[in-house]
Protein backbone atom coordinates (compact mmCIF):
# COMPACT_ATOMS: atom_id res chain seq x y z
CA UNK A 1 0.00 0.00 0.00
CA UNK A 2 1.30 3.24 -0.89
CA UNK A 3 2.32 5.68 1.78
CA UNK A 4 -0.11 8.11 0.58
CA UNK A 5 -3.24 6.28 1.39
CA UNK A 6 -1.93 5.32 4.73
CA UNK A 7 -4.22 6.37 7.63
CA UNK A 8 -3.10 9.45 9.78
CA UNK A 9 -2.81 6.90 13.17
CA UNK A 10 -0.66 4.54 10.75
CA UNK A 11 1.36 7.37 9.73
CA UNK A 12 1.78 9.15 13.70
CA UNK A 13 3.17 5.11 14.52
CA UNK A 14 5.77 4.85 11.70
CA UNK A 15 7.16 8.22 12.65
CA UNK A 16 7.28 6.89 16.07
CA UNK A 17 9.59 4.02 15.00
CA UNK A 18 11.25 5.42 12.93
CA UNK A 19 10.34 3.51 9.66
CA UNK A 20 9.52 6.52 7.49
CA UNK A 21 10.50 10.56 8.46
CA UNK A 22 8.33 13.51 8.15
CA UNK A 23 10.52 14.91 5.25
CA UNK A 24 9.78 11.85 3.11
CA UNK A 25 6.34 11.96 4.24
CA UNK A 26 5.78 15.28 3.59
CA UNK A 27 7.68 15.34 0.19
CA UNK A 28 5.66 12.78 -1.03
CA UNK A 29 2.40 14.40 -0.45
CA UNK A 30 3.65 17.39 -1.62
CA UNK A 31 4.45 15.49 -5.05
CA UNK A 32 0.98 14.13 -5.21
CA UNK A 33 -0.51 17.53 -4.76
CA UNK A 34 1.82 18.58 -7.65
CA UNK A 35 0.25 15.82 -9.83
CA UNK A 36 -3.67 16.33 -9.15
CA UNK A 37 -4.27 19.61 -7.66
CA UNK A 38 -4.16 21.41 -11.03
CA UNK A 39 -6.92 19.61 -11.91
CA UNK A 40 -8.72 18.86 -8.81
CA UNK A 41 -8.27 22.67 -7.17
CA UNK A 42 -8.58 20.94 -3.85
CA UNK A 43 -5.41 23.65 -2.57
CA UNK A 44 -5.64 27.60 -3.11
CA UNK A 45 -1.72 27.96 -1.78
CA UNK A 46 0.35 25.03 -1.31
CA UNK A 47 2.92 25.95 0.88
CA UNK A 48 6.21 23.53 -0.56
CA UNK A 49 9.18 25.16 1.45
CA UNK A 50 7.03 25.96 4.73
CA UNK A 51 5.73 22.24 4.93
CA UNK A 52 9.29 20.66 4.14
CA UNK A 53 10.86 23.13 6.45
CA UNK A 54 8.69 22.20 9.16
CA UNK A 55 8.84 18.58 8.51
CA UNK A 56 13.05 18.88 8.58
CA UNK A 57 12.19 20.51 12.07
CA UNK A 58 10.05 17.84 13.10
CA UNK A 59 12.63 14.80 12.29
CA UNK A 60 15.34 16.54 13.52
CA UNK A 61 13.75 16.89 17.36
CA UNK A 62 12.54 12.92 16.89
CA UNK A 63 16.11 12.50 16.20
CA UNK A 64 17.26 14.38 19.48
CA UNK A 65 15.05 11.99 20.91
CA UNK A 66 12.64 14.32 22.06
CA UNK A 67 9.12 13.26 23.15
CA UNK A 68 6.71 14.30 20.83
CA UNK A 69 3.07 14.78 20.21
CA UNK A 70 0.60 11.78 18.88
CA UNK A 71 0.48 13.73 15.64
CA UNK A 72 3.87 15.34 15.05
CA UNK A 73 5.32 14.98 11.60
CA UNK A 74 1.96 14.25 9.70
CA UNK A 75 0.72 16.60 7.60
CA UNK A 76 -2.45 18.42 7.64
CA UNK A 77 -4.44 20.81 4.94
CA UNK A 78 -5.71 23.98 6.71
CA UNK A 79 -8.88 25.34 4.73
CA UNK A 80 -8.15 28.55 3.34
CA UNK A 81 -10.81 30.86 6.01
CA UNK A 82 -8.31 30.04 8.90
CA UNK A 83 -5.61 32.73 9.37
CA UNK A 84 -2.38 32.03 8.90
CA UNK A 85 0.74 34.27 9.10
CA UNK A 86 2.84 34.53 6.32
CA UNK A 87 0.39 32.23 4.24
CA UNK A 88 -1.94 33.95 2.17
CA UNK A 89 -6.05 33.59 3.39
CA UNK A 90 -8.48 34.58 0.63
CA UNK A 91 -11.60 32.77 2.32
CA UNK A 92 -12.34 32.17 -1.32
CA UNK A 93 -12.86 35.41 -2.09
CA UNK A 94 -11.69 38.07 -4.45
CA UNK A 95 -11.73 40.86 -1.30
CA UNK A 96 -9.39 39.10 0.49
CA UNK A 97 -6.92 38.12 -2.59
CA UNK A 98 -2.97 38.61 -1.44
CA UNK A 99 -3.81 39.07 1.95
CA UNK A 100 -1.36 37.63 4.04
CA UNK A 101 -2.74 38.00 8.26
CA UNK A 102 -0.03 38.88 10.84
CA UNK A 103 -1.66 36.62 13.24
CA UNK A 104 -2.21 32.76 13.96
CA UNK A 105 -6.04 31.51 14.29
CA UNK A 106 -5.95 29.70 17.54
CA UNK A 107 -6.45 26.24 15.77
CA UNK A 108 -3.26 26.72 13.40
CA UNK A 109 -1.22 27.19 16.61
CA UNK A 110 -2.25 24.25 17.96
CA UNK A 111 -1.36 22.23 14.93
CA UNK A 112 2.00 24.07 15.13
CA UNK A 113 2.46 23.25 19.12
CA UNK A 114 1.82 19.34 17.61
CA UNK A 115 4.73 19.48 15.06
CA UNK A 116 2.06 19.02 12.07
CA UNK A 117 3.57 20.43 8.74
CA UNK A 118 0.90 22.37 6.84
CA UNK A 119 0.67 21.32 3.25
CA UNK A 120 -1.65 24.41 2.10
CA UNK A 121 -4.72 26.35 2.52
CA UNK A 122 -7.69 24.77 0.70
CA UNK A 123 -10.42 25.61 -1.30
CA UNK A 124 -14.19 26.50 -0.11
CA UNK A 125 -17.37 28.62 -1.28
CA UNK A 126 -16.42 32.24 -0.99
CA UNK A 127 -16.71 33.10 3.17
CA UNK A 128 -18.11 29.12 3.93
CA UNK A 129 -21.33 30.28 2.08
CA UNK A 130 -22.15 27.48 -0.46
CA UNK A 131 -22.56 23.68 -0.87
CA UNK A 132 -20.64 23.02 -3.67
CA UNK A 133 -17.14 25.35 -3.67
CA UNK A 134 -18.54 26.59 -7.16
CA UNK A 135 -19.07 29.78 -5.25
CA UNK A 136 -15.05 29.55 -4.47
CA UNK A 137 -13.69 33.55 -6.72
CA UNK A 138 -11.06 30.99 -7.85
CA UNK A 139 -12.83 28.23 -9.44
CA UNK A 140 -14.81 24.86 -7.99
CA UNK A 141 -12.95 21.70 -6.60
CA UNK A 142 -13.86 18.48 -8.41
CA UNK A 143 -14.80 15.29 -6.64
CA UNK A 144 -12.42 12.54 -6.86
CA UNK A 145 -15.05 9.56 -7.37
CA UNK A 146 -16.63 11.77 -10.73
CA UNK A 147 -14.46 14.87 -12.17
CA UNK A 148 -17.93 15.89 -13.20
CA UNK A 149 -19.51 16.53 -9.56
CA UNK A 150 -19.47 18.66 -6.52
CA UNK A 151 -17.24 17.29 -3.52
CA UNK A 152 -19.74 19.35 -1.29
CA UNK A 153 -19.21 22.51 0.06
CA UNK A 154 -18.19 25.16 1.41
CA UNK A 155 -15.46 22.92 2.80
CA UNK A 156 -15.02 20.66 -0.65
CA UNK A 157 -11.03 22.05 -1.09
CA UNK A 158 -10.47 19.86 2.41
CA UNK A 159 -12.87 16.93 1.25
CA UNK A 160 -11.02 15.92 -1.79
CA UNK A 161 -7.74 16.85 -0.68
CA UNK A 162 -8.43 13.96 1.92
CA UNK A 163 -10.13 11.74 -0.25
CA UNK A 164 -7.66 12.07 -3.27
CA UNK A 165 -4.57 11.54 -0.70
CA UNK A 166 -3.50 14.83 -1.48
CA UNK A 167 -3.35 15.32 2.06
CA UNK A 168 -4.16 12.54 5.53
CA UNK A 169 -5.58 15.23 7.50
CA UNK A 170 -7.53 18.29 7.10
CA UNK A 171 -8.71 21.24 9.16
CA UNK A 172 -12.55 22.48 8.13
CA UNK A 173 -15.54 24.32 9.27
CA UNK A 174 -19.51 23.78 9.88
CA UNK A 175 -21.96 25.81 9.94
CA UNK A 176 -24.33 24.58 8.47
CA UNK A 177 -23.22 21.31 7.45
CA UNK A 178 -20.10 22.52 5.25
CA UNK A 179 -17.83 19.87 7.28
CA UNK A 180 -20.25 16.95 7.16
CA UNK A 181 -21.50 17.56 3.84
CA UNK A 182 -18.58 17.74 1.91
CA UNK A 183 -17.52 14.61 3.64
CA UNK A 184 -20.56 12.59 2.70
CA UNK A 185 -20.06 13.07 -0.72
CA UNK A 186 -16.32 12.07 -0.79
CA UNK A 187 -16.18 9.10 1.42
CA UNK A 188 -14.65 10.75 4.24
CA UNK A 189 -15.30 11.21 7.93
CA UNK A 190 -15.82 15.16 8.85
CA UNK A 191 -17.04 15.89 12.40
CA UNK A 192 -18.52 19.16 13.99
CA UNK A 193 -17.54 19.27 17.48
CA UNK A 194 -19.80 20.54 19.45
CA UNK A 195 -20.47 24.88 19.61
CA UNK A 196 -16.81 26.41 21.63
CA UNK A 197 -15.21 23.03 21.67
CA UNK A 198 -12.55 24.48 19.32
CA UNK A 199 -11.53 28.13 19.75
CA UNK A 200 -12.80 29.93 16.40
CA UNK A 201 -10.25 32.70 16.87
CA UNK A 202 -8.98 33.65 13.81
CA UNK A 203 -11.41 31.71 11.34
CA UNK A 204 -12.46 34.29 9.53
CA UNK A 205 -16.57 34.38 10.75
CA UNK A 206 -19.37 33.57 8.79
CA UNK A 207 -22.09 32.94 11.63
CA UNK A 208 -20.71 33.44 14.75
CA UNK A 209 -23.38 31.36 16.68
CA UNK A 210 -23.00 28.61 14.06
CA UNK A 211 -19.37 28.55 13.13
CA UNK A 212 -17.23 25.54 14.48
CA UNK A 213 -13.72 24.48 13.00
CA UNK A 214 -13.40 20.33 12.97
CA UNK A 215 -11.44 17.43 11.58
CA UNK A 216 -11.78 16.19 8.03
CA UNK A 217 -9.77 12.54 7.53
CA UNK A 218 -10.18 9.28 6.57
CA UNK A 219 -11.07 6.97 9.35
CA UNK A 220 -12.49 7.59 12.80
CA UNK A 221 -9.98 7.19 15.05
CA UNK A 222 -7.74 9.96 12.87
CA UNK A 223 -10.95 12.08 13.43
CA UNK A 224 -10.56 11.81 17.10
CA UNK A 225 -7.19 12.24 17.29
CA UNK A 226 -7.38 15.04 15.18
CA UNK A 227 -9.83 16.84 17.54
CA UNK A 228 -7.77 16.02 20.45
CA UNK A 229 -4.93 18.20 19.08
CA UNK A 230 -7.01 21.12 18.32
CA UNK A 231 -10.09 21.77 21.64
CA UNK A 232 -9.62 23.27 24.17
CA UNK A 233 -10.54 26.42 26.12
CA UNK A 234 -8.98 29.51 24.42
CA UNK A 235 -9.58 32.98 26.22
CA UNK A 236 -9.14 34.50 22.92
CA UNK A 237 -12.74 33.25 22.06
CA UNK A 238 -15.59 34.13 24.73
CA UNK A 239 -17.62 31.10 23.32
CA UNK A 240 -14.67 28.94 24.29
CA UNK A 241 -16.10 26.06 26.63
CA UNK A 242 -13.91 26.19 30.00
CA UNK A 243 -14.06 22.82 30.57
CA UNK A 244 -12.35 19.59 28.66
CA UNK A 245 -14.66 17.35 26.71
CA UNK A 246 -12.45 13.98 27.41
CA UNK A 247 -10.31 12.12 25.21
CA UNK A 248 -11.72 11.15 21.86
CA UNK A 249 -8.73 9.12 21.00
CA UNK A 250 -10.02 6.94 23.94
CA UNK A 251 -13.48 7.00 23.32
CA UNK A 252 -12.59 5.88 19.08
CA UNK A 253 -10.83 2.59 20.78
CA UNK A 254 -14.54 1.65 21.66
CA UNK A 255 -15.30 -1.84 20.38
CA UNK A 256 -19.15 -2.33 21.74
CA UNK A 257 -22.68 -0.88 20.58
CA UNK A 258 -24.08 -3.10 23.10
CA UNK A 259 -27.22 -1.51 24.66
CA UNK A 260 -26.67 1.57 23.10
CA UNK A 261 -29.63 3.35 22.31
CA UNK A 262 -30.22 5.01 18.49
CA UNK A 263 -32.75 7.20 17.61
CA UNK A 264 -33.54 7.24 14.23
CA UNK A 265 -34.83 10.83 13.44
CA UNK A 266 -38.53 10.39 11.68
CA UNK A 267 -38.51 13.81 10.07
CA UNK A 268 -35.14 13.24 8.40
CA UNK A 269 -35.67 9.41 6.47
CA UNK A 270 -37.72 8.26 4.13
CA UNK A 271 -39.36 10.47 1.84
CA UNK A 272 -36.79 12.97 -0.12
CA UNK A 273 -33.81 11.15 0.15
CA UNK A 274 -32.49 9.20 -2.48
CA UNK A 275 -33.22 5.27 -2.91
CA UNK A 276 -29.75 4.17 -2.50
CA UNK A 277 -28.61 6.58 0.04
CA UNK A 278 -31.73 4.86 2.37
CA UNK A 279 -30.43 1.94 1.31
CA UNK A 280 -27.03 2.27 2.32
CA UNK A 281 -28.40 4.15 5.83
CA UNK A 282 -30.34 1.31 6.81
CA UNK A 283 -27.84 -1.70 5.84
CA UNK A 284 -25.52 0.58 8.44
CA UNK A 285 -28.27 0.56 10.83
CA UNK A 286 -28.69 -3.21 10.72
CA UNK A 287 -24.99 -4.01 11.31
CA UNK A 288 -25.65 -2.22 14.59
CA UNK A 289 -28.70 -3.40 15.64
CA UNK A 290 -26.87 -6.90 14.60
CA UNK A 291 -23.77 -5.82 17.04
CA UNK A 292 -26.54 -5.17 20.04
CA UNK A 293 -27.75 -1.22 19.81
CA UNK A 294 -31.41 -0.98 19.98
CA UNK A 295 -33.24 1.38 17.46
CA UNK A 296 -35.79 3.43 18.59
CA UNK A 297 -37.44 5.86 16.20
CA UNK A 298 -37.50 9.82 17.54
CA UNK A 299 -39.67 12.47 16.42
CA UNK A 300 -38.22 16.21 15.92
CA UNK A 301 -41.11 17.95 14.04
CA UNK A 302 -39.33 21.72 14.75
CA UNK A 303 -37.02 20.38 12.19
CA UNK A 304 -39.29 20.91 9.37
CA UNK A 305 -38.35 24.92 10.07
CA UNK A 306 -34.70 24.40 10.33
CA UNK A 307 -33.43 25.60 6.90
CA UNK A 308 -35.82 28.67 7.31
CA UNK A 309 -34.60 29.29 10.45
CA UNK A 310 -31.27 29.28 9.68
CA UNK A 311 -31.12 31.28 6.69
CA UNK A 312 -32.45 33.70 8.39
CA UNK A 313 -30.16 33.75 11.44
CA UNK A 314 -26.39 32.82 9.32
CA UNK A 315 -27.22 35.88 6.64
CA UNK A 316 -27.86 37.83 9.45
CA UNK A 317 -24.84 37.57 11.60
CA UNK A 318 -23.10 37.43 8.26
CA UNK A 319 -24.22 40.37 6.95
CA UNK A 320 -23.11 41.80 10.34
CA UNK A 321 -19.44 39.96 10.47
CA UNK A 322 -18.51 40.80 6.46
CA UNK A 323 -19.26 44.47 7.57
CA UNK A 324 -15.14 44.28 8.20
CA UNK A 325 -14.38 44.32 4.87
CA UNK A 326 -14.73 48.01 4.41
CA UNK A 327 -11.72 48.31 1.94
CA UNK A 328 -9.93 50.83 4.87
CA UNK A 329 -7.46 47.84 7.11
CA UNK A 330 -7.06 44.87 4.57
CA UNK A 331 -8.07 43.75 1.23
CA UNK A 332 -8.88 44.98 -1.47
CA UNK A 333 -10.07 48.75 -2.24
CA UNK A 334 -11.57 49.43 -5.38
CA UNK A 335 -11.15 53.70 -6.28
CA UNK A 336 -14.40 55.02 -8.03
CA UNK A 337 -13.97 57.39 -10.88
CA UNK A 338 -14.22 61.15 -9.79
CA UNK A 339 -13.75 62.34 -6.32
CA UNK A 340 -15.12 59.62 -3.67
CA UNK A 341 -15.94 59.87 0.09
CA UNK A 342 -14.46 56.62 1.34
CA UNK A 343 -18.19 55.38 1.75
CA UNK A 344 -18.28 55.36 -1.86
CA UNK A 345 -15.18 53.40 -2.30
CA UNK A 346 -16.53 50.59 -0.06
CA UNK A 347 -19.56 50.51 -1.71
CA UNK A 348 -17.58 50.15 -5.25
CA UNK A 349 -14.86 47.76 -3.50
CA UNK A 350 -17.77 45.36 -1.94
CA UNK A 351 -19.39 45.41 -5.27
CA UNK A 352 -16.59 44.00 -7.25
CA UNK A 353 -14.86 41.85 -4.04
CA UNK A 354 -18.19 39.58 -3.20
CA UNK A 355 -19.61 37.24 -5.37
CA UNK A 356 -23.60 36.88 -6.31
CA UNK A 357 -23.93 34.39 -3.29
CA UNK A 358 -22.13 36.81 -0.75
CA UNK A 359 -24.19 39.76 -2.09
CA UNK A 360 -27.77 37.81 -1.99
CA UNK A 361 -27.06 36.80 1.82
CA UNK A 362 -25.76 40.33 3.03
CA UNK A 363 -28.80 41.80 2.04
CA UNK A 364 -30.87 39.19 3.07
CA UNK A 365 -29.83 39.39 6.73
CA UNK A 366 -29.65 42.90 6.61
CA UNK A 367 -33.48 43.25 5.58
CA UNK A 368 -33.92 40.50 8.35
CA UNK A 369 -32.50 42.52 10.87
CA UNK A 370 -33.76 46.14 9.66
CA UNK A 371 -36.33 47.88 11.78
CA UNK A 372 -39.71 46.51 11.24
CA UNK A 373 -38.89 43.00 10.16
CA UNK A 374 -36.63 42.22 13.34
CA UNK A 375 -39.32 40.37 15.05
CA UNK A 376 -41.28 38.73 12.34
CA UNK A 377 -37.79 37.62 10.91
CA UNK A 378 -34.68 37.49 12.95
CA UNK A 379 -36.92 37.20 16.00
CA UNK A 380 -38.93 34.04 14.84
CA UNK A 381 -35.77 32.62 13.93
CA UNK A 382 -34.38 32.38 17.19
CA UNK A 383 -37.57 31.25 19.00
CA UNK A 384 -37.52 28.07 16.29
CA UNK A 385 -33.95 27.91 17.67
CA UNK A 386 -35.38 27.43 21.19
CA UNK A 387 -37.96 24.55 20.04
CA UNK A 388 -35.00 22.84 17.88
CA UNK A 389 -33.56 22.51 21.21
CA UNK A 390 -36.45 21.13 22.94
CA UNK A 391 -37.27 18.75 20.55
CA UNK A 392 -33.43 17.42 20.24
CA UNK A 393 -33.67 17.25 24.57
CA UNK A 394 -36.72 15.14 24.36
CA UNK A 395 -35.17 13.03 21.73
CA UNK A 396 -32.09 12.80 23.90
CA UNK A 397 -34.28 10.96 26.92
CA UNK A 398 -35.27 8.31 24.23
CA UNK A 399 -31.70 8.08 22.91
CA UNK A 400 -27.68 8.06 23.13
CA UNK A 401 -27.41 9.44 19.68
CA UNK A 402 -29.32 10.02 17.16
CA UNK A 403 -28.79 9.22 13.35
CA UNK A 404 -30.01 10.24 9.78
CA UNK A 405 -28.24 10.36 6.64
CA UNK A 406 -25.77 13.05 6.35
CA UNK A 407 -27.39 14.54 2.75
CA UNK A 408 -30.62 13.75 1.02
CA UNK A 409 -28.34 12.73 -2.07
CA UNK A 410 -25.13 11.68 -3.18
CA UNK A 411 -22.84 14.16 -5.18
CA UNK A 412 -24.75 16.28 -7.52
CA UNK A 413 -22.83 17.84 -11.01
CA UNK A 414 -21.50 20.76 -10.52
CA UNK A 415 -23.55 23.59 -12.49
CA UNK A 416 -26.60 21.56 -11.58
CA UNK A 417 -27.97 23.71 -8.67
CA UNK A 418 -26.06 27.02 -9.30
CA UNK A 419 -29.09 28.82 -10.65
CA UNK A 420 -31.33 27.86 -7.62
CA UNK A 421 -30.33 29.29 -4.46
CA UNK A 422 -33.09 27.47 -2.28
CA UNK A 423 -32.53 23.68 -4.28
CA UNK A 424 -28.89 24.00 -3.03
CA UNK A 425 -29.88 25.36 0.35
CA UNK A 426 -32.20 22.23 0.72
CA UNK A 427 -28.66 19.66 0.38
CA UNK A 428 -28.12 21.08 4.41
CA UNK A 429 -31.59 19.97 5.51
CA UNK A 430 -30.06 17.17 8.00
CA UNK A 431 -26.75 19.22 9.16
CA UNK A 432 -28.16 22.39 9.96
CA UNK A 433 -30.44 21.20 13.19
CA UNK A 434 -26.95 20.83 14.95
CA UNK A 435 -25.63 24.23 14.48
CA UNK A 436 -28.71 25.77 15.55
CA UNK A 437 -28.82 23.63 18.91
CA UNK A 438 -25.09 23.73 19.10
CA UNK A 439 -24.57 19.96 19.20
CA UNK A 440 -21.76 17.84 17.72
CA UNK A 441 -22.43 15.52 14.61
CA UNK A 442 -19.93 13.02 12.74
CA UNK A 443 -20.72 11.51 8.92
CA UNK A 444 -19.30 8.75 8.46
CA UNK A 445 -19.41 6.76 5.12
CA UNK A 446 -21.28 3.86 5.04
CA UNK A 447 -21.08 2.42 0.92
CA UNK A 448 -21.71 3.63 -2.00
CA UNK A 449 -25.76 4.33 -3.51
CA UNK A 450 -26.61 1.44 -6.17
CA UNK A 451 -27.37 4.15 -9.08
CA UNK A 452 -24.54 6.02 -9.31
CA UNK A 453 -21.47 4.20 -7.07
CA UNK A 454 -21.15 7.13 -5.31
CA UNK A 455 -20.40 7.47 -1.46
CA UNK A 456 -23.19 7.86 0.99
CA UNK A 457 -22.97 9.37 4.85
CA UNK A 458 -24.63 8.43 7.59
CA UNK A 459 -24.50 11.43 10.31
CA UNK A 460 -24.63 11.03 13.67
CA UNK A 461 -25.72 13.34 16.62
CA UNK A 462 -25.43 13.54 20.11
CA UNK A 463 -26.00 15.78 23.20
CA UNK A 464 -23.70 19.09 23.36
CA UNK A 465 -20.51 17.88 25.29
CA UNK A 466 -20.53 14.42 24.36
CA UNK A 467 -18.92 14.20 21.64
CA UNK A 468 -16.78 11.14 22.81
CA UNK A 469 -20.63 9.25 21.91
CA UNK A 470 -20.00 9.89 18.14
CA UNK A 471 -16.62 8.62 18.14
CA UNK A 472 -17.47 5.48 19.95
CA UNK A 473 -20.36 4.16 17.61
CA UNK A 474 -18.56 5.59 14.60
CA UNK A 475 -15.34 3.59 15.27
CA UNK A 476 -17.71 0.36 16.01
CA UNK A 477 -19.73 1.24 12.63
CA UNK A 478 -16.55 1.65 10.27
CA UNK A 479 -14.91 -1.48 12.06
CA UNK A 480 -18.30 -3.36 10.91
CA UNK A 481 -18.75 -1.82 7.62
CA UNK A 482 -14.94 -2.72 7.09
CA UNK A 483 -15.44 -6.72 7.88
CA UNK A 484 -18.51 -6.56 5.76
CA UNK A 485 -16.52 -5.23 2.65
CA UNK A 486 -12.88 -6.75 3.66
CA UNK A 487 -11.81 -3.13 2.46
CA UNK A 488 -11.72 0.26 3.61
CA UNK A 489 -14.12 2.85 2.00
CA UNK A 490 -11.19 4.49 -0.22
CA UNK A 491 -10.67 0.86 -1.43
CA UNK A 492 -13.59 1.36 -3.60
CA UNK A 493 -12.51 4.40 -5.06
CA UNK A 494 -12.10 4.89 -8.96
CA UNK A 495 -8.29 5.40 -10.26
CA UNK A 496 -8.04 8.97 -10.64
CA UNK A 497 -7.81 9.60 -14.41
CA UNK A 498 -5.83 13.42 -14.48
CA UNK A 499 -3.84 14.36 -17.60
CA UNK B 1 -46.18 36.29 -1.99
CA UNK B 2 -43.39 39.12 -0.48
CA UNK B 3 -42.69 41.96 -2.53
CA UNK B 4 -39.09 43.06 -2.43
CA UNK B 5 -39.33 46.32 -4.99
CA UNK B 6 -36.56 47.44 -6.96
CA UNK B 7 -36.47 50.03 -4.69
CA UNK B 8 -36.37 48.11 -1.12
CA UNK B 9 -33.23 46.25 -3.19
CA UNK B 10 -31.52 49.47 -3.60
CA UNK B 11 -32.32 50.81 -0.16
CA UNK B 12 -30.33 47.23 1.05
CA UNK B 13 -27.71 47.49 -1.07
CA UNK B 14 -27.04 50.45 0.27
CA UNK B 15 -27.43 50.21 3.96
CA UNK B 16 -24.79 47.09 3.34
CA UNK B 17 -22.53 49.14 1.14
CA UNK B 18 -22.89 47.31 -1.97
CA UNK B 19 -23.00 49.15 -5.45
CA UNK B 20 -25.67 47.30 -7.67
CA UNK B 21 -26.42 47.72 -11.44
CA UNK B 22 -29.85 48.04 -12.53
CA UNK B 23 -29.41 44.44 -14.06
CA UNK B 24 -28.82 42.97 -10.80
CA UNK B 25 -31.38 44.57 -8.87
CA UNK B 26 -33.71 43.06 -10.50
CA UNK B 27 -32.17 39.46 -10.22
CA UNK B 28 -31.84 40.12 -6.25
CA UNK B 29 -35.28 41.29 -6.24
CA UNK B 30 -37.00 38.31 -7.60
CA UNK B 31 -34.34 35.96 -5.72
CA UNK B 32 -34.58 37.24 -2.47
CA UNK B 33 -38.53 37.56 -3.03
CA UNK B 34 -38.49 33.42 -3.17
CA UNK B 35 -36.52 33.34 -0.71
CA UNK B 36 -37.81 35.36 1.70
CA UNK B 37 -41.10 33.66 1.25
CA UNK B 38 -39.21 30.33 1.63
CA UNK B 39 -37.73 31.58 5.42
CA UNK B 40 -41.10 33.24 6.31
CA UNK B 41 -42.75 30.22 7.64
CA UNK B 42 -40.63 30.27 10.65
CA UNK B 43 -43.52 32.62 12.17
CA UNK B 44 -45.94 30.22 11.49
CA UNK B 45 -44.78 28.42 14.46
CA UNK B 46 -43.32 31.62 16.86
CA UNK B 47 -45.32 32.48 19.18
CA UNK B 48 -45.25 35.17 22.00
CA UNK B 49 -44.74 31.76 24.25
CA UNK B 50 -41.42 30.80 22.84
CA UNK B 51 -38.25 32.48 24.62
CA UNK B 52 -35.76 32.96 21.88
CA UNK B 53 -32.23 31.68 21.54
CA UNK B 54 -29.48 33.85 20.25
CA UNK B 55 -26.58 31.38 22.22
CA UNK B 56 -26.30 27.72 21.26
CA UNK B 57 -24.84 27.14 24.47
CA UNK B 58 -26.07 29.45 27.51
CA UNK B 59 -22.57 31.10 28.86
CA UNK B 60 -22.40 34.76 30.67
CA UNK B 61 -20.05 36.93 32.41
CA UNK B 62 -17.08 35.40 30.37
CA UNK B 63 -14.13 37.11 31.79
CA UNK B 64 -10.09 37.05 31.73
CA UNK B 65 -7.85 38.75 33.77
CA UNK B 66 -6.88 42.29 32.69
CA UNK B 67 -3.61 41.91 31.86
CA UNK B 68 -1.48 43.30 29.02
CA UNK B 69 -0.49 40.70 26.82
CA UNK B 70 2.03 41.09 23.48
CA UNK B 71 -0.06 42.25 20.36
CA UNK B 72 0.42 43.12 16.65
CA UNK B 73 2.79 45.94 16.25
CA UNK B 74 1.45 48.84 14.40
CA UNK B 75 3.63 47.67 11.15
CA UNK B 76 2.11 44.41 11.49
CA UNK B 77 -1.21 45.54 12.11
CA UNK B 78 -0.89 48.19 8.79
CA UNK B 79 0.75 45.14 7.00
CA UNK B 80 -2.47 44.48 5.11
CA UNK B 81 -3.63 47.98 4.75
CA UNK B 82 -4.52 49.04 1.02
CA UNK B 83 -2.73 52.58 2.17
CA UNK B 84 -1.31 53.79 5.13
CA UNK B 85 0.93 57.04 6.25
CA UNK B 86 2.56 57.80 8.79
CA UNK B 87 1.53 54.36 10.60
CA UNK B 88 -1.87 55.28 10.31
CA UNK B 89 -4.43 53.50 8.03
CA UNK B 90 -5.44 56.18 4.93
CA UNK B 91 -8.69 56.45 3.07
CA UNK B 92 -10.50 59.14 0.98
CA UNK B 93 -12.79 61.83 2.30
CA UNK B 94 -15.08 60.99 4.78
CA UNK B 95 -17.46 64.06 3.95
CA UNK B 96 -19.00 65.16 0.44
CA UNK B 97 -17.27 67.94 -0.28
CA UNK B 98 -21.02 69.11 -1.40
Amino acid sequence: MSILSKSASELASMLAKKEISSVELTKAQLGNIDKLNPKINSYLTVTHELALSQAKQVDDLRAKGESLPALAGVPIAVKDNLATIGIATTAGSRILQGWVPPYDATVVKKILANRMPILGKTNLDEFAMGSSTENSAYGPSLNPWDLTRTPGGSGGGSSSAVASMQAPLAIGSDTGGSIRFPAAVTGTVGVKPTYGAVSRYGLIALGSSLDQIGPVTRNVMDAAMLQDAIAGHDAMDATSLPESLGSMTEAAKNDSVKGLRIGIIKELTGEGFQAGVSEKFNEALELLVAAGAEVVEVSCPSFQYAIAAYYLIQPAEASSNLARFDSVRFGLRVMPEGAATVEKVMSATREAGFGQEVKRRIMLGTYALSSGYYDAYYGSAQKVRTLIQADLAKAFEKADVLVSPTAPTTAFKLGEKQEDPLAMYLNDIATIPANLAGIPGMSLPVGLAKEDNLPVGAQFLAPAREDARLYKVGAVLEKLLETKWSKKMMDFAPELQVS
Amino acid sequence: MTEITPELVRHLAGLARIEVSEAEVAQFASQLALIVDSVATVQAIANDDIKATSHPIAMSNVFREDVVTPSLTQTQALSGAPESDSGRFKVSAILDED
